[in-house]
C-alpha cells in the first residue's frame, strides 16, 4: 500500500515536470525564431543582444514590401488547398471502397501505398524536374498542386481508412437497403459519421502541403512560388541576415499555427479516435 | 406483391461452398422462419436474397422479375439488423424519414407515414432523440418503423428480437406478428430460437449446413419431420432418440419420442428409471430420467405437477401413436 502511495506521489511530480521540459524543449526553437525576428540581422549574431535588445518591425515590413510576401503566402493558399481538396475527393472513395469492399488484395494495396512514401524523394529529383519542365509544368499551380496531392494521398487513404474502419457494416448496408447508391453511401452516411476523422486528416494534410520544401523549392521560381520558397531565398549561406530569415519563417508558420490552435479540439480528437474506442 | 423464389442459388466464400444449390420460393404475403444451427447460412441466405451479398451462381426471382444483379436499393425489400444499424448522427424522425427521403417521396407524404408509424410504434414521444438516447426495445420499433413507411414488397429480419430481454421479446414478437396480419406483406425472418418460429411463422424453412432439411408449416415440422435432424430441432425440449432393440421392435433403426408424449408413473411402465433432475415450472414439469436401459438421459415433459424428487424411481410408457421411426439414413418412415 505504502508503496503505491508513494510512486504515485512521486509521479505525480514527476509527470508534469518532465512534461513541461518536454513541451519547453519543442517550443524553444519556435520562441527564439519568433524573438530573433525582432532584432536587425546585425544584433542577430551579438550574444550582448541575446535577450535584451531593442525590438524592430523592420524584417516585417522589409519582407512586406521588397519580397512581395502576400505573392508566396496567396501561392501556399491556394496550393494547400487545392491540393488537400484533391487528395479528400480521390482519398475518401478510395478509403470507403477498401473499407467496406475489401478483397484478398486490400491489405496488399494498403502496404503498396505506403511503399511509395519510402522511395527517397531525391531519388526521382532529376526525372521530375526534367518531366515537369518538358511538359511545360515547371513553376504552375497545377505542378504543385499535382506533386502536394500525390505525395500526401497514402498518409491521407491510410488515416481515412482506420477511420471508416470504426463504422459498424451494419449502417452501410442499412443505407443500401434504404434506397441509396454508392455516391449517396459516401454522402449521406459515411461523410456525417467520420466527419471529425476527416476534419483532421484535412488539417494534417494542409499542413504537411504547408510545409512542403522538397519540391515546392525546386519546382518553382516565381509564379507558382509558396512561402517554403521564399525562406528558402532569404537563406545565405554567411548567415548574416538571421533577422530577416527569421521574420520570414515566422510569417510562414504563422497562418498555420493559428489555424491548428482554432481547430486543436478537432485534431485531438480526431487523431485519438481509435485509442480511445 | 411480393413473392420470392430462389433457383438453383449457390454461395461460396473463396474455397467453402456455404450454400449448395438451393431451390426455394416464399409465397406473396407469407410469413417464412428460417432456422437451424449457429453458422448453418440462414443470415447469407436472407442477405443474398436482399443483394447484400452476390450469388455464386443461380437466381434470385422477385415478383417475377430476375433481380440476381440487381443492387439493394433497387430490390424494393425493407431489412431490419440485429444490431438495429440506426443511423446514429440523425435523429428518429431523420432516421424513419430517410428512405422515404432517398425514394423522393413529398414531405406531406413523408409526415404524414412518420406520424403513422410513430403512432403504431409507441415512438411518438422520441422522434426527436437520437438513437444513442433510446433503449435496446425503442431502437428495434426505429428499425422497424424505418422499414415499414417505404412500404416494401418484403421485409427481411436477421434475429432482430436476440438483443432484447425475454420479456420485451415476446412483446415484440407479438407486435411484428399483428403487424403482418394487418400488412399482409410477406416477411422472412431468421432466427434460432424455435419458439419465435413455430409461433410466427406460416412456414418454416430448416437449415443444416446450408442444406434444406425441410419446408412446412410449424406443426407439419412437429408432427411429421422429414429426418432426425428436423424432428431434433423443432420441439422444446428435443426429441428423445432411441437406437438398438427398442427400435427393432417398431421395425425401425431408430426411433424418436417428444418429452410431452410420456406417460410418467411411480408405480408401472415400460421403462424403468431413476429421476435425475425434476425442473418444476408450475405448469409444466420436465423430467430428466437417467438408468433407463436406454442410452442417455430421456425427458420427459408433463402438463402441471407432479412430486417427483431427485433419486426416485419412475416408471415412462411412449404413447404408441406418438412414436417416431427414422431408418439407417435418419430419414422418416411411415
Ligand atoms: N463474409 C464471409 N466470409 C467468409 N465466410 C463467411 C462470411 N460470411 C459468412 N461466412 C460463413 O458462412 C457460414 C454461414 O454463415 P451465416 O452468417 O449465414 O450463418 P447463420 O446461420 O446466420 O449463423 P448465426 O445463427 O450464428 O447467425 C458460416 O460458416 C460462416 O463462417
Ligand atoms: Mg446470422
Amino acid at each position: 500500500m505504502a508503496i503505491v502511495a508513494q510512486s504515485s506521489k512521486l509521479s505525480n511530480v514527476l509527470w508534469p515536470v518532465l512534461a513541461w521540459i518536454v513541451g519547453l524543449l519543442f517550443f524553444f526553437p519556435i520562441f527564439w525564431m519568433v524573438l530573433t525576428s525582432f532584432k536587425t540581422d546585425a544584433d542577430a549574431v551579438k550574444p550582448e543582444y541575446l535577450l535584451w535588445f531593442t525590438p524592430t518591425l523592420d524584417n516585417y515590413l522589409n519582407m512586406t514590401e521588397n519580397y512581395d510576401y502576400w505573392r508566396f503566402a496567396r501561392n501556399s493558399v491556394i496550393t494547400s488547398v487545392f491540393a488537400t481538396i484533391f487528395t479528400l475527393v480521390v482519398g475518401i472513395p478510395a478509403a470507403y471502397a477498401m473499407a467496406f469492399n475489401p478483397t484478398k488484395r486490400t491489405k496488399d494495396v494498403l502496404m503498396w501505398m505506403l511503399s511509395t512514401k519510402m522511395l527517397p524523394a531525391a531519388a526521382v529529383l532529376y526525372p521530375m524536374t526534367f518531366l515537369t519542365k518538358s511538359l511545360g509544368l515547371f513553376d504552375t499551380h497545377f505542378m504543385i498542386i499535382l506533386v502536394l496531392s500525390l505525395i500526401n494521398l497514402p498518409i491521407v487513404i491510410w488515416m481515412l481508412f482506420t477511420y471508416f474502419k470504426e463504422i459498424p457494416k451494419d449502417i452501410i448496408e442499412a443505407g443500401k437497403m434504404d434506397g441509396v447508391d454508392t455516391l449517396g453511401e459516401i454522402k449521406e452516411i459515411l461523410i456525417p459519421l467520420a466527419w471529425g476523422g476527416i476534419a483532421s486528416t484535412a488539417l494534417l494534410c494542409f499542413i504537411f502541403c504547408w510545409n512542403e520544401a522538397y519540391w515546392t523549392v525546386r519546382l518553382t521560381t516565381t509564379d507558382a512560388a509558396t512561402l517554403s520558397k521564399l525562406i528558402e531565398g532569404n537563406r545565405a549561406p554567411e548567415g548574416l541576415f538571421f533577422g530577416r530569415l527569421s521574420a520570414v519563417s515566422t510569417a510562414a508558420v504563422g497562418p498555420i499555427v493559428v489555424l491548428g490552435w482554432f481547430c486543436q479540439k478537432q485534431l485531438v480528437q480526431g487523431l485519438t479516435f481509435g485509442a480511445v474506442k | 406483391m411480393g413473392r420470392i423464389q430462389l433457383e438453383n442459388v449457390t454461395k461460396s466464400f473463396g474455397d467453402v461452398e456455404v450454400i449448395p444449390p438451393l431451390n426455394l420460393t416464399i409465397e406473396d404475403g407469407e410469413f417464412a422462419v428460417f432456422v437451424g444451427p449457429s453458422g448453418c447460412g440462414k443470415s447469407t441466405l436472407l442477405r443474398l436474397i436482399a443483394g447484400l451479398e452476390e450469388t455464386s451462381s443461380g437466381n434470385v426471382i422477385i415478383d417475377d422479375e430476375d433481380m440476381t444483379e440487381v443492387p439493394p436499393s433497387k430490390r424494393g425489400l425493407a431489412m431490419v439488423f440485429q444490431s438495429y444499424a440506426l443511423y446514429p448522427h440523425m435523429t428518429v424522425r431523420k432516421n424513419i424519414a430517410f428512405p422515404m427521403r432517398m425514394a423522393g417521396l413529398d414531405e406531406d407524404e413523408q409526415e404524414k407515414r412518420i406520424t403513422a408509424a410513430a403512432k403504431a410504434l409507441n415512438l411518438t414521444d422520441y422522434l426527436d432523440r437520437k438513437p444513442g438516447q433510446l433503449s435496446g426495445g425503442q431502437r428495434q420499433r426505429v428499425a422497424i418503423g424505418r422499414a415499414i413507411v417505404r412500404d416494401p414488397s418484403a421485409f427481411l429480419f436477421d434475429e432482430p428480437l436476440s438483443n432484447l430481454d425475454a420479456a420485451l421479446r415476446v412483446g415484440m414478437r407479438l407486435e411484428i406478428s399483428e403487424m403482418h396480419n394487418r400488412m399482409q406483406t410477406t416477411m422472412i425472418y431468421v432466427t434460432h430460437d424455435q419458439v419465435e418460429a413455430m409461433t410466427m411463422a406460416d412456414r418454416i424453412v430448416v437449415l443444416q449446413a446450408g442444406v434444406i432439411e425441410q419446408v412446412g408449416s410449424p406443426l407439419e415440422l412437429y408432427h411429421e419431420p422429414r429426418n432426425k435432424f428436423v424432428a431434433g430441432f423443432i420441439g422444446s425440449p428435443k426429441m428423445n432418440f432411441i437406437s438398438g432393440d427398442e427400435a427393432a421392435k417398431h421395425g425401425a433403426h431408430t426411433i424418436g419420442i417428444r418429452p410431452e408424449h410420456t406417460e410418467v408413473s411411480t408405480t408401472e411402465g415400460l421403462w424403468k428409471g431413476v429421476v435425475g433432475v425434476a425442473e418444476h415450472l408450475g405448469s409444466d414439469t420436465f423430467i430428466h430420467v437417467h438408468d433407463t436401459g436406454l442410452a442417455g438421459t430421456f425427458t420427459v415433459r408433463i402438463t402441471g405437477d407432479i412430486a417427483v424428487r431427485h433419486g426416485d424411481t419412475v416408471y415412462l410408457t411412449p404413447q404408441a401413436d406418438q412414436i417416431h421411426k427414422f431408418d439407417t439414413e435418419g430419414l422418416r418412415v411411415a
